[in-house]
């Protein structure tokens, strides 16, 4: 794109720039786009909380002018942080970052209506403020991302740190995920997606060649030296660890699951992939036989509908798989589902039960595209970067989502085993959006250095 | 790197593809299957999730619906819950329905396609039709007078507009307030248990669905098939029949409660219910006759819908004619409901002709609009013209100065039946008291109202109990307000 869009975008014959001689390009900076599309998100985010009260009250929710306003205000802030300090970025990011958060609000809000004295979205708004806050401060402090590459073992220190954090916390729901200071729940699992991954960026970016050319053979790789193997085994530690320690299955899918992807790309050995695979699935193995809860949720998976025949009433897969059914190809509109029948964490993991029911298989499809175009979009900056930090940073960011999309998506709609984890932007989750948000906004400074750096340059 | 970066994209693609691929399976093609599981409650929820249409009693509803804010969201309310259970019966969020609601559920809760001004399209838009409403052909004085007539006794009223087969009034006690099974609550479970023990049987529905022995209101029956077959062709002739009659191949003998039964004529039995006359007039007609004759009138029928089912009323008459004499006389093994009975007395007074009964006028949708009605029923021909003309006749006789005179109204032609049916082993039990009469007020074309009254009281003494003590004047009371009534249509 940031090859073909310069060259595409040729300067009007009749206003060539000044100081610019025939042969170079402007690049557009298309913030206009960008400006656009976050008006319009914030537009379809007001249209849903106002079909939300219609469906319900048959009235126009009375915050509906003030949440436009909310979303409205905290979107230009964004915009405007980016339009000052990385006015390359790419246009899409923003907006979509805006869309999710503004439909998960709306589905918060909606799921609020069926249980009162128990909202949600008042927290998840002031939640969602302080990650746009975060986004606009990283967007104007962190002037350049290589600057993170300094600090890669501070990062995975105070990941691990954050990671083992809750072991001191009692467990909620069977997980040991949260810390609660004062009235607030904190998930600091959450932050540590994104310090592993610059770690990850920068420990392969430094790496890559011992690990690109220790191995052996084409199809069975003889096992790399101790000194490279270790970091590698460590992270498969780290991963069961928080798996046996903390029951987050989710979580260490994602770390190791990240950890490979990110190997993938900075190795380009298949022979690491099938490591990985292979030790995925002796830890999966092992846990599995170990871990009750673990194992529960394989039969849950395998057999959704196992205590309904026993008589127990349907599990909360069975009642997500209701939901996604009762919605159909287009939804039964906003506020009309019951999703609320799912019960516990209704807001949070199967938040997407809601956007199934209600906005049908059409709307669902919609939200996949929006998380596949902002995949699309960390990726594309990756390609075009050219130093290995920024590649591996922007593919590891965009894998965060890309991973964590379809581990939460395909838990709830019987894909694979259910895992306890967070919609990105969408689900009820105050840490998850502030990260959410933390991403959006490395992945803006990152792909305003992609796309700046062919600014001016002579068109190939 | 760059072709490792594309690997991976790749393999993303794959995931967003897997996604979409078990999506779209789940949400179009298993969708069916998960909507109908019994474990899914939106089906149940959807059926609450609006008001239920109401069921109308002389243009006002008797029933409505109480918005709970629960999950099941609107529960049904009745104004005179007793009064009118035997015809709504309920609705229950936890057991189901009955009666009306049941046979007209589809159209209360909103289901019936008819309901729908553009099926496709509202098929398309998944708007769920507001719940429509059930005219009845009920006339609210004569059921209250009914009610109020049986009071606390156990018992049944049913009145019918004999030329048309529009029930007015049918009426159960001891009933029950079908408002206290709604819910879904432990209350509603208790409700439940508590009607379904109770030995007074309030849910049981004596109007349709339960046979009494009809005793000497049978005559009627037993008087047209003697006349139509021309065993009968004088009504004042003699009869040749002794008293006491003994069964014919037996011993017994049969009695009359009263004296002059010997060798009386049709009317004097008639007028005094010899019961041997009829037992004997029963036997001359035979069993294929009388048989006949009991059918036509709608005993044996399994298909009547009002639109609920009632149970058949039953006239077996064997070969045996010791047992044939006493079928006549409505004992032995014949039974009826007090629907039938309606039915008889109102041919009678229709020239012979019976017409099927019922209780829904029309069902509208909600805004006013027919969605059906009833239309004119056909009517079937159960005795010559001539026969009808003669039998009324009798039945005058029967309340201007026989055993029906305490069902008397002035300026109206009544005519009725007494009966008091023994029934229990060795006739033990406590007789059901039977009255069935029609009328005809002075300035009407034609009859206005036909009336079965039946009343079992296990308190009242032995002797107090008789067709003419207790029921006549509850039949009085319910033709006297559909008398005073303006007529309908």
């Amino acid at each position: 794109m940031t090859k073909a869009g310069p060259t595409a975008a040729a300067p009007p014959p009749s206003a060539p720039h000044p100081s610019a001689p025939t042969a170079t390009v402007r690049l557009p900076r298309r913030r206009g786009v960008e400006l656009s599309l976050i008006v319009l998100a914030v537009l379809l985010s007001v249209y849903g909380y106002c079909a939300v009260g219609l469906a319900k009250h048959g009235t126009v929710p009375p915050g509906a002018a003030g949440y436009g306003a909310g979303l409205g205000v905290l979107a230009l802030l964004a915009h405007t942080a980016v339009r000052l300090r990385a006015p390359y970025a790419d246009p899409l990011l923003l907006p979509i970052g805006v869309l999710l958060n503004g439909l998960g609000l709306v589905l918060i809000y909606r799921l609020d209506l069926e249980t009162p004295g128990e909202e949600a979205a008042p927290a998840q708004l002031v939640w969602s403020t302080l990650g746009v806050a975060l986004f606009t401060l990283v967007v104007l402090v962190l002037r350049d991302y290589r600057w993170l590459q300094r600090y890669s073992y501070v990062s995975v220190v105070a990941a691990l740190a954050l990671l083992t954090l809750p072991i001191l916390f009692p467990p909620l729901n069977g997980a040991r995920i949260w810390i609660r200071v004062g009235g607030f729940s904190i998930q600091p699992g959450e932050f540590a997606k994104v310090l592993l991954a610059v770690f990850f960026a920068a420990y392969l970016a430094a790496n890559r060649g011992a690990l690109t050319y220790t191995g052996g053979r084409r199809w069975w790789p003889r096992l790399p030296p101790g000194r490279v193997l270790g970091p590698v085994v460590a992270i498969w530690l780290l991963s069961v660890g928080v798996l046996v320690l903390e029951r987050d299955l989710g979580t260490s899918l994602l770390f190791f699951g990240l950890f490979v992807v990110m190997l993938y790309v900075a190795t380009g050995r298949t022979g690491w992939i099938a490591v990985g695979l292979m030790l995925a699935a002796a830890g999966a193995v092992a846990v599995g036989w170990l871990e009750p809860h673990v194992h529960s949720r394989v039969a849950e998976w395998l057999h959704p509908f196992a205590s309904i025949e026993a008589g127990q009433g349907p599990g909360q897969v069975a009642q997500s798989l209701f939901s996604f059914a009762a919605g159909g190809v287009l939804g039964r509109g906003l506020g009309l589902g019951h999703s609320i029948l799912v019960g516990f964490a209704a807001k949070s993991d199967f938040i997407l039960a809601t956007a199934g029911e209600e906005l049908g298989l059409a709307g669902l499809s919609a939200v996949f595209l929006l998380y596949a175009l902002l995949v699309e979009r960390g990726y594309r900056a990756g390609l075009a970067l050219r130093d290995p930090f920024g590649r591996l940073l922007a593919v590891g960011l965009a894998s965060i989502v890309a991973l964590q999309v379809f581990v939460i998506a395909g838990g709830v709609t019987g894909l694979i085993p259910l895992t306890g984890m967070a919609m990105p932007f969408l689900a009820q989750g105050g840490s998850s959006v502030v990260t959410n948000w933390m991403i959006v906004a490395l992945l803006i400074r990152v792909s305003h250095v992609a796309r700046r750096q062919y600014d001016g340059k002579v068109a190939p | 790197m760059t072709r490792y970066i594309q690997h991976a994209a790749a393999f993303c693609v794959l995931l967003l593809v897997a996604l979409l691929v078990n999506t779209a399976w789940l949400q179009v093609l298993q969708a069916p299957s998960y909507g109908v599981n019994p474990a899914n409650r939106r089906p149940t929820i959807a059926r609450y999730e609006q008001p239920r249409g109401d069921i109308l009693v002389g243009g006002r509803a008797v029933t409505g619906s109480r918005d709970t804010g629960e999950q099941l969201r609107y529960e049904r309310i009745y104004t005179d819950g007793p009064l009118y259970a035997p015809v709504t019966g309920f609705a229950s969020q936890r057991y189901g329905t009955a009666f009306l609601e049941h046979s007209e559920d589809e159209l209360l809760s909103g289901t019936d396609p008819m309901l729908a001004g553009f099926p496709l399209w509202n098929g398309f838009t998944r708007v769920q039709s507001p719940g429509g409403d059930v005219v009845t052909t009920l006339n609210p004085a004569a059921q209250r007078a009914a009610f109020d007539g049986l009071g606390t006794r156990k018992g049944a009223v049913v009145a019918i507009e004999p030329t048309t087969g529009r029930i007015l009034a049918l009426v159960s006690t001891p009933s029950y307030d079908p408002a206290e099974l709604s819910g879904n609550g432990p209350a509603v479970a208790a409700a439940w248990a508590r009607l379904n023990d109770d030995p007074e049987k309030p849910m049981l529905n004596r109007a349709v669905r339960q046979t009494y022995p009809p005793g000497s209101t049978f005559k009627v029956i037993t008087a047209a098939a003697a006349l139509d077959a021309g065993v009968v062709r004088d009504l004042d002739a003699r009869t040749d029949s002794p008293d006491p009659y003994r069964l014919p191949g037996s011993t017994a003998r049969l009695v009359n409660e009263g004296e002059g039964c010997r060798d009386a004529s049709l009317r004097f039995a008639f007028e005094w219910s010899c019961n041997t006359v009829f037992a004997k007039l029963g036997v001359d007609v035979g069993a294929a006759g009388m048989e006949a004759a009991a059918r036509s009138f709608g005993f044996d029928d399994p298909t009547l819908r009002i639109p609920f089912s009632v149970v058949p009323s039953t006239f077996d008459a064997p070969e045996d004619r010791a047992q044939r004499a006493l079928s006549s006389i409505g004992q032995y093994n014949t039974r009826a409901t007090p629907l039938q009975m309606a039915m008889v007395a109102a041919a009678v007074a229709n020239g012979g002709q019976v017409r099927s009964p019922y209780l829904v006028e029309r069902t509208t949708r909600s805004g006013g609009s027919t969605v059906s009605a009833a239309g004119s029923r056909p009517a079937r021909q159960v005795m010559r013209p001539t026969t009808a003309v003669r039998l009324r006749e009798l039945m005058t006789d029967v309340v201007e100065e026989g055993t029906g005179r305490n069902a008397a109204i002035p300026d109206a032609t009544v005519g009725g039946k007494t009966g008091t049916a023994q029934h229990g082993i060795g006739n033990q039990g406590t007789p059901y008291a039977w009255f069935i009469s029609w009328a005809q007020g002075d300035d009407d074309m034609d009859p206005r109202v036909a009336v079965a009254v039946v009343v079992e009281d296990a308190s009242a003494r032995r002797g107090d109990i008789s067709g003419g003590g207790t029921a006549a004047p509850i039949a009085k009371a319910v033709m006297e307000a559909v008398l005073h009534s303006p007529r309908a249509g």
